[in-house]
């Protein structure tokens, strides 16, 4: 890599499903510029997107804050939305709470935070009922 | 497989991407949930789907797909088609419904991946 760090801010705006991804694209392209191996970067391109979703259709929107180093890759993301109430539920497989909408949008399966977690290396979520969530995604650097 | 013969056994109609016709692809995934096409895509490079929106090119860009198939005769946007062309994934739309697009190509040699589990 020829940067030893790396910082990204994007907002995802909350109104505009159209917009949703468009932080977790340029990521991705931010990744395979650097020369990061394609495994590596289709995981974080994955959970972060799923990510992204999340707070576009259940948060009203946020911010994603991106770290590189030499080492791995960490993403942030920051809602001000309703919050998880049971985070356990939230993990199982196909446990959604979204609309009928957004499942004709294509998403809401209950697949989003799964996802995250299978395809990261360390997946945190911090989450006040009221008060918003946080999720951090780890990817480790392996080239 | 030819990107190019799956144009041709679809009958479809190229909407971006002429300079990937000559790309290989050997799998695909027939899905209009974008989620199960996250969780379970695996090498699959054709996503074919009757899902009509950025989502759909997104979510393929994420998993490195190459193709794109809309299926009963829909037919995206020029924001979507910009979004493909920015990715390097050919488009295209075919009047036939998901399941027939499926057996089609199925039948003549793409596969679908793994199993799920």
């Amino acid at each position: 890599m020829s940067a030893n760090y790396l910082h990204y801010h994007y907002v995802v705006p909350g109104d505009d499903f159209t917009q949703a991804g468009m932080a977790s694209g340029a990521v991705k392209q931010i990744l395979k510029q650097l020369g990061i191996n394609p495994q590596t970067v289709r995981k974080m391109s994955i959970s972060l997107y799923e990510g992204e979703i999340n707070m576009v259709i259940h948060a009203g929107g946020g911010e994603i804050d991106v770290d590189i180093d030499n080492e791995k890759i960490v993403a942030v993301l920051t809602d001000h939305g309703p919050g998880i109430e049971s985070i356990e539920l939230a993990m199982q497989d196909g446990w959604s709470t979204a609309t009928e909408q957004v499942r004709g949008l294509g998403f809401g399966a209950g697949m989003g935070l799964p996802n995250m977690k299978k395809y990261s290396d360390e997946l945190l979520i911090e989450s006040k009922v009221g008060v918003g969530t946080t999720v951090t995604i780890t990817v480790n650097i392996d080239n | 497989m030819l990107i190019r013969k799956i144009r041709e056994i679809l009958d479809a109609e190229l909407l971006v991407g002429d300079e990937l016709l000559d790309t290989e692809v050997n799998a695909a995934c027939g899905s209009d949930m974008m989620s199960d096409v996250l969780a379970f895509v695996k090498d699959q490079a054709v996503l074919i789907t009757g899902l009509l929106n950025q989502q759909a090119i997104r979510t393929a860009a994420m998993m490195d797909m190459v193709c794109v198939v809309f299926v009963r005769g829909k037919r995206p946007d020029n924001d979507i088609l910009e979004i493909a062309k920015e990715n390097g994934i050919a488009v295209m739309t075919t009047t036939h419904r998901m399941f027939t697009t499926c057996g089609l190509l199925y039948e003549a040699g793409l596969n679908g991946g793994m199993k799920t589990k």
